[in-house]
């Protein structure tokens, strides 16, 4: 079998075509193989890909306007929306924003929980996209194995806030209630069983010559090409670069935890499988770090202006009144300024560029999308490679269509 | 070697571009520059070629609406990061609302592309030389740029939102 070295693309469309016409394929938007609202009108010469045009906003939600005219507290919830597939990243990433902005600080432990919950969430991301990816090459096995362990993760964000897709996870200051017994349990459990079965996941596919023969030199990028269409995440260190926010940029105490960033080499579909399946294995590290060292003390930060008090105390006492009411309207004591805080989301860096007038909702929330900035390098990605390698290519992205369209 | 922070990047710019730097403050640790728009290419260029600050990544492009500056009502606003230097920056181009137009920075960056694009749908900010500038999640047909602070997101004669109402 021969492999196509799609980096040499050019070479391969010439004006020459094989049965003398070029098609033009819609693929999407409601495509079986693009996991998501993708479209792409292709011209197609026999199954090679000439060009490629992405359509995208088939779920465009305006979430930017929408922010807009939110209190705070109430566009965490938009953020669920973004990358569904992991959306604590993207709440806890919009509370540290505006737990920045408003300058508090939070008590350690918050942040090793913080820590858990979004480590957790990129395991179950990084679980998605590298089943489906072996779910396109025809081998749905592995996806059945580890669904049953992403069930697992769902399970423990229920425990923690009641909700499983759209978690709308932790609150501004800290989370709304100490981690239950029985989310421990769940979890440690989780670190004691998941490891097997992500070993017996990885034995199907990784060293699976079949595997292997499909997807080594689909869908390459070089490192330069990677970093000029602002890949970050995955993406990025599969092509080389060692780029990562948790250790550029630490936040929430990430500095605290022992983990290694893996880095491909030829940034192709392999290697981006290879990067997301040793990040899950320091992501299980940093668990178990974050564990064996929560420090003592409250799981929410003393602000009672913007972290709601205990429901008893309401119908009790006359200042949590005041602040529950406060809060539930809006009215929390927030400065004019502007901040840009970026954490590392599940597919790339997921930045909040928020500026507030002082008012009680912001003036302007930009949401730094990484997918909706990377999948513009997929047309060039895609070029003179086969059909099938394109659906591969785009499931092996972690293009996520609600962070898309936002 | 010159260290690259808030205070010496600011410098070396003031040095270079002397009265191009119009404006910078820095807030929540970031330095932010104003620039004349008609600079923007020249600038960040300069930043990105530069042997020390070596600005290679373009981590964010959008626009904000201010309108009641005028003659200042669209600022495009650029975050810029360097890797080496792990030094992040903003770069503010101040527009004005009858003629919001700044040069492409798709030359420099591919990654600007699209997030031109979209901040022409959402801003109508005419990038000039930008190989492909039409809608991008907006539907084509749309005749207006929405995120400009004239087009109320709800029905404007409802005022239970309005802050002069909780007191600000």
């Amino acid at each position: 079998m021969s492999q196509l070295d799609t980096r040499n693309q050019d070479k391969f469309v010439s004006t020459e075509t094989i049965d003398g016409e070029i098609a033009t394929l819609n693929l999407g938007p409601t495509h079986p193989a693009t996991h998501g609202v993708f479209q792409n009108v292709m011209k197609v010469d026999g199954e090679r890909i000439i060009s490629s045009e992405p359509t995208i906003g088939y779920i465009h939600r305006a979430f930017e306007k929408l922010a807009e005219r939110r209190p705070y507290n109430q566009i965490t919830p938009i953020t669920d929306r973004l990358n569904y597939c992991s959306s604590p990243i993207n709440n806890m990433g919009w509370h540290m924003t505006v737990e920045k902005l408003a300058g508090i600080e939070v008590p350690k432990k918050v942040d090793y929980m913080r820590v858990i919950i979004m480590e957790l969430a990129r395991i179950a991301d990084h679980l998605v996209c590298n089943s489906v990816i072996g779910v396109d090459t025809g081998a749905l096995t592995g996806f059945t194995y580890v669904f049953q362990e992403r069930e697992k993760i769902y399970e423990m964000y229920e425990e923690v806030c009641g909700a499983r897709l759209t978690t709308n996870i932790g609150r501004i200051g800290g989370f709304e209630r100490e981690f239950s017994p029985v989310f421990m349990v769940k979890l440690k459990k989780f670190l004691k069983e998941f490891p097997a079965k992500f070993q017996e996941f990885d034995n199907l596919l990784t060293r699976n010559r079949i595997f292997m023969d499909r997807v080594i030199k689909a869908g390459p990028i070089s490192a330069e090409k990677a970093m000029s269409y602002g890949f970050t995440g995955p993406n990025l260190r599969a092509a080389g670069v060692d780029y990562d926010v948790r250790v550029m940029n630490p936040y929430s105490s990430y500095g605290d935890f022992d983990f290694i960033i893996p880095v491909g080499q030829d940034g192709d579909t392999y290697d981006r499988f290879i990067v997301r399946q040793e990040e899950i294995r320091q992501s299980l590290g940093i668990i178990r770090q974050a564990l064996d060292g929560m420090p003592e003390g409250k799981h929410y930060a003393d602000v009672p202006s913007f972290y709601l008090p205990p429901k008893e105390e309401v119908f009790r006492s006359m200042e949590a009144l005041i602040y529950h009411f406060k809060i539930i309207m809006g009215e929390t004591p927030i400065p004019a300024g502007e901040v840009y805080h970026a954490v590392e989301g599940a597919n790339g860096e997921l930045g909040y560029y928020l500026i507030s007038d002082g008012g009680r909702t912001p003036y302007r929330l930009h949401f730094r999308r990484p997918c909706f900035i990377y999948y513009q390098a997929y047309p060039e990605m895609v070029k003179g490679a086969m059909l099938s390698d394109a659906i591969l290519t785009m499931s092996s992205m972690n293009v996520i269509a609600g962070e898309l369209d936002a | 070697m010159t260290a690259v922070n808030n205070e010496s990047v600011l410098q070396m710019l003031k040095e270079e571009f002397t009265e191009a730097v119009m404006q910078s403050d820095t807030q929540y640790g970031m330095l932010s520059v104003e620039i004349p728009a008609d600079r923007n290419t020249e600038i960040v260029g300069w930043l990105k070629s530069h042997s020390l600050i070596n600005m290679g990544f373009l981590t964010d492009v959008c626009a904000v609406h201010y309108p009641e500056q005028k003659g200042r009502a669209l600022v495009v606003v650029y975050h810029l990061h360097s890797w080496t230097k792990n030094f992040r920056m903003r770069i503010k181009c101040f527009l004005p609302a009858e003629k919001p137009e700044i040069a492409t920075m798709t030359g420099l960056y591919n990654s600007a592309n699209w997030m031109e694009r979209e901040t022409f749908d959402f801003y109508g900010v005419q990038f000039i030389g930008h190989p492909n500038l039409k809608r991008i999640l907006n539907m084509d047909e749309m005749d207006y740029h929405p995120l400009l602070k004239q087009y109320a997101l709800e029905d404007e004669t409802r005022d239970d939102k309005v802050d002069s109402f909780f007191g600000r």
